[in-house]
Order: structure tokens, then C-alpha cells, then sequence
């Protein structure tokens, strides 16, 4: 190598933040998708979806970049994937003994992160022909942008399916009638129940990628 | 070393795999006694909650002795098996047994100077299980609170019966008519006014509320016999 690149490079800044809007995982490049359907009906959950997403793919990026010139390509998916499982299994486990209640917040989907595409797509994609910095922008950035379409359609989801957020009742209280109701609900408001199926999950991140795809010039085809 | 002969790519994987093993064995068992003193906590909690005590974990599993009395595991027949630790049953793999080899879980609590029973309830949701704790006062009838929780139901539709506005119907309902045993149900479209054996059901979560309903029919059944003879 010539001459050392800085950083924070344009280049390695390039890398934290095109996952975030042009070249989102979710949004375009569509991998994950079924995570970010199952568990976008509350916040809370999304949130620490997202932070457990963004460890397992950072490390994993880390961990594969740093020995991608040791592993055979012949078996290069199966050591990922033992890397990812392992790498789970550890979250896993820490957040039983020491967090217990988050990790009862997330029941399943922890063990789910193992199937997330976003994870193996980075690895073979970036990873194994990147060194371990570059690696990691790339991991925090497309974790980023994963965390950020889930947050967005949670937000949505939760508030007008269940007119709460992080599970307080933004929009007033919904009594047995409507003089006992406060907020919207006194006015006969009701919650879209729709919201919460996931369907909706589905038509939210349809309307998110096609509100994405009329404002950003970059992703608009001839 | 060549990268792609057979011989470099087995030894790669062998290094690969214990490596990994041995290290998610180190963190297993470096974590062992701190994830099983979550559950028995959280057991504690959940058994305390139900007989109106809203504590942390680490609260409860500090006055569980000064209101959990007994704790019996019960026979089919209704009397008590002396030889097992009714805490330490597993109801999710009791409940694959067949009947008779089955144990029923009793814990027999004190608070204020009033007696009552807490029975432990395992069952299926939608996707998968639910379980709880139901205590019910010194009439054997009238139930004095119920607290449940689920492992994998839809957020925001099944997943509400740990909340406290499903678990609260279940306070004052009776699980007998007369001498009969009729459980208490979880009625789609609401219990009508005055049922003292429905509760409402919880809209979009019908499978989960019936779920609710045949784990009480299912579970409470076991406790008759006890009950009768004491």
C-alpha cells in the first residue's frame, strides 16, 4: 500500500452512511425483510432488534475480515455461518444473564438474527475482501440502515395500531365510552387494528420505499 | 500449506469448530448460575404478583419466604407427594407425562393473614406457549388474581395477556358454579355484564384467548381433587 488512507476517509464515510439511504438493505437492496415484518408492530422491541443486529454484523464482519485470507473458499458459507451462530448464541446468552428482561422482550428473534440476509450478504459481499476497519463501517452502516427502516415502521405501526408509543398512550386513553375516553378517542377515534397484522408490515415498507425511490434521484431507473 | 487441498480445508474446519465450541462452552457455564437465578427470581416475581405484590426480582426472592407457606406437589387423586420439590417442577415437561405420573404444583401463601393457593398454568397460544400463575382465595372459588405471559404470540394482539387490563378481568371470577367446576372462559366479543365466569377476550387475538381458556379448563381440573379433601 502506497499511502495510508485516513480514517475517516470520503471513502470509508461512504461506506457508514450509503446503507443509510442510497443503498439501504431493506428498502433497496430488500434483504432482512422478514424480521423487519415480524417485529415492527412495538418500538421497544425494534430498538433492541437493531442493537442486536448491529452487534452480530459488526463482529461477524470483523471476525471474517480478519481471517478472510485463511479460509478455504470451498467452505467459506458454513464458516460463516458458524461465526453468525456463534456470535448469537453469545448475545443470547449474555442477555439471559445479565439483561434478562430484554432478552425475554425478544424471545425468538434473537435466535432469528442467525437467518437475517443482511448478516451473510455482508460478510460474502464486503467482508471477506475488505480489511477488518472497512469492515466495520460497512457492518455499522448497514446495520444502521436496518435499524432505521425498522424504527420508522415500528413508529408508525405501534402509534396507529395501538395509539401508543414505547408503550405510553400518546393519544389519550381509550375508555368503555366515549365520555370516559380522553384525547382522540373522546372525538370517536379508533385504533387501526389493521396496523398490527402484518400485512400492514408489508404495505408500510412498500409506501417507505416508494416515498424513498420519488425523492432520491440516485435510485430512480430510466 | 496449500488453501484448497482437501487437507488445509479439514483442518481449517476442525480449528473453526472447536475453537468456537469452546469458547460458547466457557460462556455457557460462566453464565449458568446467574441465567438459572433469573428464572427462579422471575418464578418468585410471578408467583408474588399474582397474590397483588408488584416486585422486582430481586425483591421477591427476598420476602418469597415470608409469604409462600407450602409448597405441595399434588397426585392426581389429590393428595400430596412428599417426595418431590413442587418448586423445582418443570410444568412444560411434567405436562408430556401421562396423568398419573403427572405432579400438580401447589404453593400455599399467607398474606395479611389470609390464605390462598397459587396454581401454576402452562398451555398453547397461537404460535406457541403461554403459561401463568392463577391464586385464588381461601373459598377455593373466587379467584384473587391471575398473571400470565407467553413466549412467541403476536405483539399486540395475543401477546396482551401479560398485560394488566386482560390479567385484571380475572379478579372476583369463580371457577365453580355450586359444586361444579366451570373454569373461567375468555369470551370473543366480550363477557356479558355480571358473568362471573367470562372474562373479555382480547379483539384479533382469538386463538391466543382461547388458549387462554382451555390452559384454565385444563390445568385448574388437577386441583379439584385436592381441593375437595382439604
Amino acid at each position: 500500500m502506497a499511502e495510508k488512507e485516513a480514517l475517516f476517509s470520503q471513502k470509508n464515510r461512504r461506506l457508514v452512511f450509503d446503507p443509510l439511504n442510497d443503498d439501504n438493505p431493506i428498502t433497496v437492496q430488500v434483504l432482512g425483510i422478514c424480521s423487519a415484518l415480524a417485529i415492527t408492530v412495538q418500538l421497544k422491541p425494534a430498538i433492541v432488534m437493531a442493537l442486536g443486529v448491529m452487534f452480530v454484523v459488526v463482529a461477524s464482519n470483523v471476525i471474517v475480515s480478519l481471517i478472510r485470507n485463511m479460509i478455504p473458499s470451498r467452505i467459506r458459507i458454513i464458516v460463516q455461518l458458524v461465526i453468525v451462530a456463534g456470535l448469537v448464541i453469545l448475545v443470547d446468552l449474555i442477555l439471559k444473564a445479565y439483561l434478562y428482561d430484554v432478552s425475554k422482550e425478544l424471545s425468538v428473534f434473537v435466535g432469528l438474527i442467525i437467518t437475517n440476509c443482511i448478516i451473510m450478504g455482508r460478510l460474502e459481499a464486503f467482508a471477506l475482501a475488505n480489511g477488518p476497519w472497512k469492515s466495520f463501517l460497512d457492518g455499522v452502516g448497514n446495520a444502521g440502515g436496518y435499524a432505521i427502516i425498522l424504527i420508522v415502521v415500528a413508529f408508525f405501526r405501534e402509534l396507529l395500531g395501538s395509539g401508543k408509543l414505547f408503550g405510553y398512550e400518546v393519544l389519550g386513553h381509550k375508555g368503555k365510552t366515549l365520555m370516559e375516553s380522553t384525547g382522540l378517542y373522546h372525538y370517536g377515534y379508533e385504533n387501526n387494528g389493521f396496523m398490527l397484522l402484518p400485512p400492514m408490515a408489508l404495505i408500510a415498507l412498500g409506501i417507505l420505499i416508494w416515498l424513498q425511490r420519488s425523492k432520491n434521484r440516485k435510485l430512480i431507473e430510466a | 500449506m496449500n488453501k484448497n487441498s482437501n487437507a488445509y480445508t479439514f483442518i481449517f474446519a476442525i480449528v473453526l469448530v472447536v475453537l468456537v465450541a469452546t469458547i460458547l462452552a466457557f460462556a455457557s457455564e460462566g453464565t449458568k448460575e446467574k441465567r438459572a437465578a433469573n428464572i427462579k427470581l422471575e418464578k418468585m416475581q410471578n408467583i408474588l404478583s399474582t397474590i397483588g405484590l408488584d416486585l422486582s426480582r430481586e425483591e421477591s426472592g427476598k420476602v418469597y419466604k415470608d409469604y409462600v407457606k407450602q409448597e405441595l406437589a399434588i397426585k392426581e387423586d389429590g393428595s400430596v407427594d412428599t417426595a418431590v420439590k413442587a418448586f423445582n417442577i418443570n410444568l412444560k415437561n411434567e405436562i408430556k407425562k401421562p396423568i398419573s405420573e403427572q405432579r400438580f404444583p401447589l404453593y400455599i401463601v399467607e398474606k395479611e393473614g389470609k390464605k390462598m393457593y397459587v396454581v401454576p398454568l402452562y398451555g398453547a397460544g397461537l404460535w406457541d406457549a403461554i403459561w401463568g400463575y392463577l391464586s385464588i382465595k381461601d373459598d377455593k372459588n373466587t379467584i384473587f388474581g391471575a398473571s400470565f405471559d407467553h413466549k412467541g404470540e403476536t405483539p399486540g394482539l395475543g401477546a396482551e395477556i401479560n398485560q394488566s387490563w386482560f390479567e385484571d378481568q380475572f379478579k372476583g371470577k369463580q371457577i365453580m358454579e355450586g359444586s361444579k367446576f366451570v373454569s373461567v372462559k375468555v369470551i370473543k366479543g366480550g363477557a356479558p355484564q355480571g358473568d362471573t365466569h367470562g372474562v373479555d377476550a382480547i379483539s384479533g387475538g382469538t386463538l391466543t384467548s382461547n388458549g387462554v381458556t382451555n390452559m384454565l379448563q385444563e390445568r385448574l381440573q388437577r386441583y379439584l381433587a385436592y381441593f375437595k379433601n382439604n
